[in-house]
């Protein structure tokens, strides 16, 4: 993709033998709101780590604006180009709000002065307080309103949501709606809350075991996949071995589900001969996509 | 007017706003003429991705529904298709409001006639797909 802000290729690292990443082909759509989700270790910080330069690839390429992750002078690039958020929230809690935010912004030639007034103001974060006394909710929206006003074309947040209230959450969720059709800045965002990327995302990776399984427009996953209920006369047969898109079959008695990543047709189309008496397809959410991509073979019961 | 989509449906979030445009144009909420919400601000009001919102004024002012002005923003067509839309939608209404009634006076619960729709129209996108 040429118009790509991350791309990676057969990414690979290992720690002590353990694979983090086996092989993650990921890409990013400069200004989009890209959702990243997987369990918890599928790989997900440990793609951060690399793409930010904080761990080198054991094998396979990274790169960010076009530039290697792994070579350190382009490293500095992209970090110079990059805010990123970590789950960990790192802030110094010695000081107080405003004077956290005038530290950070002497070290951004390209800090949006108009911004901070916009989010100071929306976010109500007390100047005067100690950062160590601020809420969970006030230290991830200061952390947030650090990495939106530094001016940077990409947001890296792991995790932005995590022990947030529903309100913080959507006010969290606004900011980077907002903020990305504004700047025109891409949004990488990952996460295992599905609700935010199902709600502002507008493409997805899902990855598992440090392999991507699931990557595209959210929009067009949300039209490819569909559940199909056949139910027959007698007992239903055993699948529909060879058609394509097939993610995960169950039958049940005389009813045979199937969920498939390419659309209803098909499946209908070769289930004609097996004379159903009844056909039902069935929208499928984004929960529903990632437990049946994520759970492999086992993913069979949640069909 | 516009209000927020339900992402859990696992309908394209573009589809839903598309729906809601048309069928505030047929119930006449919308008129042609009449100036829809920016992209930018109908994004941060449902909390949803701008790219997204852009996604269904592009698919709508494809369909003839709306018209895209650079710089003053999008306007209900006053074209043909917008205006069928609205007499369209009216004149099936009482179609529908009778089957409802018989269906009720058969006995039937709101929830089994819910079903029975559902079900039809779930048969009808198949007879199209295999058309197609």
């Amino acid at each position: 993709m040429a118009d790509s802000i991350i791309a990676t290729a057969d990414l690979r690292k290992s720690y002590e033998g353990v694979e983090a990443l086996a092989g993650l082909n990921l890409t990013v759509a400069r200004g989009s709101i890209c959702g990243l989700l997987g369990r918890n270790g599928a790989g997900k910080t440990t793609t951060i780590k690399v793409l930010l330069g904080m761990a080198r690839p054991t094998s396979g390429r990274a790169s960010v604006f076009g530039l290697a992750a792994d070579a350190e002078q382009t490293s500095v690039e992209i970090r110079r180009r990059t805010a990123f958020v970590s789950e960990e929230r790192d802030l110094y809690d010695s000081m107080t709000v405003e004077q956290l935010i005038h530290f950070t912004a002497s070290f951004y030639p390209r800090w949006r002065k108009d911004l901070e007034q916009d989010y100071r103001r929306k976010f109500e974060l007390p100047a005067d307080r100690a950062v160590k006394h601020l809420s969970r909710g006030g230290r991830t929206k200061l952390a947030l309103l650090l990495a939106l006003c530094s001016g940077a074309e990409l947001l890296i947040l792991d995790e932005p949501t995590s022990g947030l209230d529903p309100a913080a959450t959507e006010e969290v969720l606004q900011s980077l709606v907002s903020h990305a059709a504004r700047t025109e800045a891409t949004v990488l965002l990952s996460t295992h809350q599905l609700t935010d990327v199902d709600q502002i995302a507008d493409h997805v990776a899902i990855i598992d075991r440090g392999r991507t399984l699931v990557v595209g427009a959210l929009d067009d996953i949300r039209a490819g996949y569909r559940r199909v209920q056949l139910v027959f006369d007698g007992e239903a047969p055993e699948g529909l071995p060879g058609v394509p898109g097939i993610v995960a079959t169950r039958r049940q008695g005389r009813v045979l589900t199937v969920l498939s990543s390419a659309g209803a047709d098909r499946i209908i189309d070769e289930a004609q001969v097996l004379k159903p008496v009844s056909v039902d397809v069935l929208p499928v959410t984004l929960k529903e996509i990632f437990l049946a991509t994520v759970a492999g073979e086992g993913g069979n019961a949640l069909v | 007017m516009i209000f927020k989509p339900n992402p859990s449906l696992g309908v394209p979030i573009y589809l839903q706003l598309m729906e809601q445009v048309k069928h505030a144009i047929e119930t006449g909420a919308l008129r042609p003429g009449d100036q829809l919400p920016g992209i930018r601000p109908l994004a941060e009001q449902l909390v949803i991705n701008a790219n997204t919102v852009a996604k269904a004024y592009r698919e709508l002012e494809h369909e003839g529904v709306i018209e895209l002005k650079h710089g003053a923003g999008a306007f209900v067509s006053g074209s043909e298709q917008a205006q069928k839309l609205a007499v369209k939608f009216r004149s099936a209404q009482p179609l529908v409001t009778s089957a409802v009634e018989r269906l009720r006076a058969r006995g039937l619960s709101d929830e089994e006639i819910r079903r029975m729709f559902e079900a039809e129209l779930a048969g009808f996108r198949k007879a199209g797909g295999q058309g197609g």
